[in-house]
């Protein structure tokens, strides 16, 4: 499908344009202005350079200590969750119902735990993990597993990874199901007749077919988990020490709590630019597999 | 469509381990606090309805509701009006800029709200939009037009060209073409689209938070600051929660026959 070259399609992207820019770049600006100076109070401003992301992007100092340790942390939960997520996912969708009153009460409980607020999330599992009045903590202390995610590392990490898994779990499956839903009934006929084994349909048909939205599944996970905020605050506030104590986290700790604008607005900057790079990796990746698929199937 | 064999228990379980932590809630709501505290019941033994009187007659909690539904009512209505003609661009035309415009559009979907946080709060205190719904519905502009864009034009592109072609020969003009042709056949889509703008603003907190005081406290925030303020009322505390489920459980309800294909943004 080609497009025509017209320039006039700038006023009809002109409205999305201004309220994004709006919404972007002058709150952008103020970062990187702030993420120059130093300010001892007062609205009193002086000039710093580059001497914040020095200070960021060097480990030995408290600054880049923090932001390092925290940035790991956040690598290994976005890795944890990408590993259990999907294909647990694929699972879930492969299990769905395929006709009756079933497939919709199936959807709509898959959905819930989506469109619950984030911090309610948190709430929801902060009171079911608790050993006095949570049914998980209680039973677990019960059966003799010692379990407080207030004050183990471990039981806190536990708790946070169950708990994405619980709430975003759902995206991936709906998003492979629709995937699988979209796979013509003449490939698994053709297969049959082949005499292929489950598992050579599932990879040679489902798995090709699923590329796309698995690939919007990652994306989306992966920025979701990089930037994850509420769920752990409310459930652990980034402790016990600071062992759940995410980039996001750690920046509105610095930004709001300490007042620290310069040092806030270096390691927004610098996580800003991980993301963008992350996402336009991403990006590259989904059109590239946006203009092969027309080509494989013949239908240009 | 194939499936894989012990299916309906693995869909069982994993049902069960959805709903077994919101049950909680929900059984919990309908406890007394002393209930709560001392003993471990797994229906409410006494159940009463309190908690969720005292959020009724109480306007400092349910207009917090009031507030949350208006933000999130306003900032779907901007998302979809704002993306949609720019969804039919992205689809059919190319123009300077579109994949440069087009990535920069999602990045700033993917862009961390806590980064957000503070210049918003200087940028709506100065022009004087702090504490009230249109602030924050114009800051979740920032991720939910993108997500709108994204959406609306996986469905734009399901139309085919010949009908925007026909319909120009026929003599209608670009407005009345976009309203009384393209609108109606890509209904599906501006339903999932604003499904999603809606679920997108109804669950974030950071940002509503940070720019509200009083007059338009979300419901999420209203929670949090009662609870650490008046000890742990944990009664009223689930009560709260519950509520804030239903909203999103009617409008998946009135989707549920879209949410699939909603769910892979038009693009399957």
């Amino acid at each position: 499908m080609d497009k025509t070259v017209n320039q006039k399609a700038w006023f009809l992207v002109l409205p999305v344009f201004a309220v994004v820019a709006f919404s972007a770049i002058l709150p952008l600006m103020t970062v990187v202005n702030y993420s120059m100076q130093d300010t001892f109070g007062n609205n009193q401003f002086f000039w710093n350079g580059v001497g914040w992301f020095k200070e960021l992007l060097d480990p030995s100092t408290d600054l880049g200590s923090r932001f390092f340790a925290s940035l790991w942390r956040n690598l290994v939960f976005s890795a944890v969750i990408l590993a259990i997520e999907v294909p647990l996912g694929i699972v879930i969708a492969l299990s769905m119902p395929t006709k009756g009153w079933t497939v919709a009460a199936c959807l709509v409980i898959l959905a819930l735990p989506l469109l619950i607020p984030w911090n309610v999330v948190g709430t929801i599992w902060q009171i079911f993990g608790r050993e006095d009045i949570g049914l998980l903590g209680y039973v677990l202390n019960h059966i003799g597993i010692h379990y407080n995610y207030v004050a183990n590392d471990i039981d806190a990490w536990i708790t946070i990874i169950v708990m994405d898994v619980w709430h975003w779990t759902s995206l991936v499956a709906l998003l492979c199901y629709a995937g699988l839903k979209s796979i013509p009934d003449a490939y698994y006929q053709a297969a049959q007749i082949d005499g292929a084994s489950r598992w050579s349909v599932f990879t040679a048909i489902q798995l090709p077919k699923m590329n796309r939205v698995l690939l919007i599944a990652v994306l989306l996970r992966f920025m979701d988990s990089f930037m994850i905020y509420t769920e752990p605050f409310v459930v652990t506030g980034g402790g016990p020490g600071n062992s759940t104590t995410f980039i996001s986290i750690e920046l509105v700790k610095i930004a709001l709590g300490q007042f620290d604008l310069g040092k806030a607005a270096a390691l927004s900057l610098v996580y800003n630019l991980i993301i963008l790079i992350v996402c336009w990796v991403f990006y590259t990746v989904m059109t590239n597999a946006g203009i092969e698929r027309p080509q494989k199937e013949g239908v240009a | 469509m194939h499936t894989i064999p012990g299916r309906r228990i693995i869909m069982s379980l994993f049902l069960v381990f959805l709903l077994l932590p919101i049950y909680w809630l929900i059984n919990m709501s309908f406890k007394t606090n002393s209930e709560i505290v001392s003993t471990m019941t797994l229906w409410p033994h006494h159940p009463t309805l309190q908690h969720y009187m005292r959020i009724f007659s109480d306007e400092s909690w349910y207009s917090g509701y009031i507030n949350s539904l208006e933000y999130v009512v306003i900032n779907t209505i901007i998302s979809v009006t704002v993306a949609l003609p720019a969804a039919y661009a992205f689809s059919r035309y190319r123009f300077l800029g579109d994949k440069h415009l087009f990535f920069w559009l999602l990045s700033n979907r993917m862009a961390p709200a806590a980064v957000y946080a503070l210049p918003f709060f200087n940028l709506y205190s100065a022009i004087g939009l702090f504490d009230t719904p249109w602030a924050v519905a114009l800051a979740h502009c920032i991720f939910n037009v993108p997500l709108a864009v994204w959406i609306l034009e996986g469905f734009v592109s399901g139309v085919p060209r010949e009908i925007d072609e026909t319909a120009f020969l026929d003599g209608y003009s670009f407005p009345r073409f976009f309203a009384k042709i393209l609108v109606p056949l890509i209904a599906s889509g501006i339903g999932v689209a604003a499904f999603f703008c809606f679920m997108f603003s109804w669950v974030e907190l950071l940002l509503a938070r940070t720019l509200t005081t009083v007059n338009a406290k979300p419901i999420s925030a209203i929670m949090t600051r009662t609870v650490s303020a008046a000890g742990m009322d944990w009664g009223l505390l689930a009560a709260a929660g519950v509520l804030t489920l239903i909203p999103g459980a009617l409008v998946i309800w009135f989707v549920r026959n879209y949410i699939a294909r909603g769910f892979a943004l038009g693009r399957v």
